[in-house]
């Protein structure tokens, strides 16, 4: 072996110790499966990559020993290189004459040590005299610390950019040393803590005598600065190693606790700025890590954003494109990275509160243009999860108004839901955009007091023409007279329209509708006015009319039908203005049946002044009266329903007796 | 070379002479144009083009935006080259300046260009490191315009 090291070196006469030789030839085993004679040359990759040296080191080391002359890597020209190797580990220049010295073994970290202890720490020191004999065996569970299995000649091409702008601007070595490396390693350690230690990676190469050693058997244990990272990192300096990756999540997790979400733009931006790179250079590693192009970073674009930062800190020449190492997909870490999760999440919580111009023209506007020019971009959703989160907040100042305009029909209740479930979803996942938008569509089909888009428009007034405003007063009459064809056309009105209950609408109304229909119905203030004071009669007098006997609709339904007239032919009062005045008016009948007199239009002006003062109770009392309403109706409706049982008894019998009379009659024709 | 050049000719690729981008405040965030010809020349041309893109789009009275085309087509022609316009809902002007002896131009070729300088620009906006109103200096877009310009070769 020492002759074929003295050839492969052109002469020098390398001599191995028998440790050596015992560590060397079990390496050299190692290296060549295949027993050809020559060792693989990614076996040889594994195992200089395993000595922990930075990347033009070795490349030095291959050059020195000839395998670069011979393209491969000889007995002789291996051994020369572990000896190197040692001797670069053990600080010495890589040179064909330290290798004469008595030398130290060359230590590997991937071979002497578990796979997971990237970093052996001093106490492995002590330990690799008696691991390097077994060094042998360990090897095969070694494999899998060698992720990237790589050719020679890749990792030779991958030296060839860490040695081009191998001269970099020097940092201290102190910055270097003082880098804490612990088994902390990343996280609370400031970035540009960990800029200086990488900073200075460059600068091992020329010192090449740092006290960065790994494995200091004989010399005093320097502070265990994290050389594996660099290195690792020059064997590929588009690759993320694992201790990268802790250190680019623990650095995400401080800017967005969820692994799974994004990170804005605005935030990156300002946490990438500390990294003090010229911003042409920043904006060309955002367009090279953001991926997907939606203005923020998952977990994986922002660790190959840094990792680019990382790189071009250290004087690498930022590639045009991604390197196909760093690409996304790549690196399978088992961070399992679900980038369409919940990207809304991160964009809501940041932009509500920018969101908050109440601009409905324009919230509604932009769904409308992102439903029809749906290119995807992902800005124009991010503009539209922007809208979205207004709309929640423009939805509810919209109930006060819409109420003003909505039929009576319309239940309040089904607002809240709409809004609920719009705030629903509006934290639900970009794919539910598109549902997004339906809600709002069909929530749209209200009536709008406001005016909108085209679109919206033209929705609008499809709307309003088939919502029949069946104001609950014409089902709602007394109309039970005894003229049957009237209670025909009525109860088919009733039928046809469809009772609808009359709405609870009261409470979210604005009090400017009670003074707008007080204003309105001025001529019928008057008798609203009489009512006012007379609420709790009303009660009382309510009871007594659903104790009327039924023969009396036909009279009050007479009145009310008259007086319910004139209130219809108003179409443009509030309708829901309406509706406290109907049964108001409708308790009038039975007060002016009972002959009370009139007498409140002297005293509608005070009325009136009361009505006012009581608009800020209005709401409770228009809950009460709509209580009172549906009582109401309850009432007609049995009447209604009593009257029909009667006339339906009445047709009955008539048939009967004009069945008999067919049948009698029938005998008679046949004969 | 030759043979590359008469393969290009066969595939009939639209090459610009000149691309400019144009800020909703009609100052030029990028323009680049083929060497050969004296680059002043060009930065005139999209200028005048840029009284054309006013008159288009606010010549047309209509009340909503999402109404309007984006696509301008043939701003005007001269007798050298033809100068085709578009202009994006933010105001931010595309304009192209083709060839004339380029007669097998096709509409949608020019407005495929369009799109792909659009998408290429929406992407720029989208990095945080780039301020509205800066000269565009992206890669990604300097090498979508360079694809698209004719090879000075």
């Amino acid at each position: 072996m020492d002759q074929g090291a003295a050839a492969g070196t052109g002469g020098t006469f390398i001599s191995l110790s028998e440790v050596e030789q015992k560590c060397y030839s079990g390496l050299y085993a190692l290296c060549q499966p295949d027993g050809t004679g020559t060792p693989a040359a990614g076996k040889v990759a594994e195992l200089f990559r395993a000595s922990q040296l930075p990347a033009d080191t070795l490349h030095q080391i291959t050059e020195v020993c000839g395998a670069k002359r011979l393209g491969y890597f000889g007995c002789g020209q291996f051994y020369v290189a572990l000896k190197l190797i040692a001797a670069a580990q053990a600080g010495l220049p890589v040179r064909l004459e330290s290798v004469g010295g008595e030398l130290p073994l060359s230590v590997f970290v991937g071979i002497t040590h578990d796979p997971e202890m990237r970093y052996p720490a001093h106490p492995l020191t002590n330990e690799s005299q008696p691991h390097i004999p077994g060094s042998a065996p360990r090897p095969p569970a070694d494999r899998p610390v060698f992720r990237h299995p790589e050719s020679i000649t890749d990792k030779q091409e991958a030296w060839s950019p860490p040695r081009s702008p191998g001269i970099s601007p020097p940092r201290s070595p102190s910055a270097y040393r003082s880098y804490p490396y612990s088994a902390q390693r990343n996280g609370t350690d400031a970035l540009l803590a960990y800029d200086g230690k990488l900073l200075s990676r460059s600068s091992v190469s020329q010192e090449n005598s740092s006290p960065s050693h790994y494995f200091v058997r004989l010399q005093p244990e320097p502070p265990p600065i994290t050389r594996v990272l660099s290195v690792d990192y020059s064997e590929d300096p588009w690759r993320i190693t694992e201790e990268q990756r802790e250190y680019y999540t623990n650095q995400f997790k401080s800017l967005q606790p969820d692994l799974n979400a994004l990170i804005l733009g605005t935030t990156a931006k300002n946490f990438f700025t500390k990294s003090k790179l010229p911003i042409p250079e920043l904006s060309h590693i955002w367009e090279l890590s953001d991926v997907d192009k939606d203005g923020a970073l998952t977990f994986s674009e922002f660790c190959i954003a840094f990792h680019l930062i990382v790189a071009r800190k250290n004087s690498y020449v930022l590639p045009e494109t991604l390197p196909p190492t760093l690409k996304p997909g790549y690196v399978d870490q088992g961070v399992t990275l679900s980038e369409t999760t919940q990207p809304l999440i991160v964009l809501i919580d940041t932009v509500t509160p920018p969101a908050s111009q109440p601009v409905r023209k324009q919230s509604i506007i932009s769904p409308q243009d992102n439903i029809t020019a749906l290119s995807a971009s992902p800005c124009e959703l991010s503009s539209v999860d922007r809208q979205v989160t207004s709309r929640p907040g423009v939805n509810t100042c919209k109930q006060d108004t819409r109420d003003e305009r909505r039929q009576s029909e319309f239940s309040p209740k089904r607002l809240p839901d709409a809004s609920e479930k719009l705030i629903q979803r509006v934290s639900t996942l970009k794919p539910d955009s598109p549902q997004e938008l339906d809600a709002i569509m069909k929530s749209r089909t209200r009536p709008r007091s406001y005016s909108s888009t085209s679109i919206d428009d033209a929705m609008k007034k499809a709307e309003e023409p088939p919502t029949p405003p069946p104001r609950p007063q014409k089902t709602h009459s007394r109309a039970s007279s005894l003229d049957l064809n009237k209670l025909f056309q009525q109860s088919g009105q009733a039928s046809k329209s469809g009772w609808l209950p009359p709405p609870p609408a009261l409470p979210p109304r604005p009090p400017a509708t009670q003074i707008f229909s007080f204003q309105h119905g001025s001529n019928k203030n008057t008798q609203k006015a009489v009512q006012q004071p007379n609420f709790a009669d009303f009660s009382r007098f309510r009871e007594k009319e659903t104790s009327t006997p039924p023969q009396r609709p036909g009279m009050r339904g007479g009145l009310s039908t008259e007086d319910l007239a004139p209130p219809k032919t108003d179409p443009s009062a509030a309708l829901l203005g309406h509706a406290p005045q109907k049964p108001v008016r409708r308790k009038l009948h039975p007060d002016s049946q009972s002959a009370t007199p009139p007498s409140g239009t002297p005293s509608s002006a005070a009325t009136l002044t009361k009505s006012t003062q009581r608009l800020p109770s209005k709401q409770k009392r228009e809950i009460q009266m709509a209580i009172r309403k549906n009582r109401e109706t309850n009432a007609v409706l049995t009447r209604l329903n009593s009257e029909l049982q009667q006339q339906l008894k009445v047709v009955h019998r008539e048939r009967v007796t004009l069945e008999s009379q067919l049948d009698l009659l029938r005998p008679v024709t046949s004969a | 070379m030759i043979g590359l050049m008469s393969r290009d000719l066969r595939v009939r690729v639209i090459m610009a002479v000149c691309i400019a981008v144009i800020a909703k405040e009609n100052y030029p965030l990028y323009i680049r144009s083929v060497p050969t010809q004296g680059e002043l020349k060009f930065h005139y041309t999209v200028h005048t083009s840029l009284d054309v893109v006013e008159e288009k789009i606010s010549g047309v009275g209509k009340a909503l935006a999402d109404q309007r085309e984006l696509y301008l087509g043939l701003l005007y022609p001269t007798e050298d080259y033809k100068v085709y316009g578009y202009v994006t809902n933010s105001k931010v002007k595309f304009v192209i300046v083709v060839d004339s002896s380029n007669t097998s131009l096709r509409d949608n070729e020019i407005r495929s260009m369009f799109r792909k300088l659009h998408n290429s620009f929406t992407d720029v906006m989208c990095n945080p490191f780039y301020n509205p109103g800066d000269q565009i200096q992206s890669k990604a877009f300097d090498s979508i315009v360079a694809a698209m310009m004719v090879q000075a070769c």
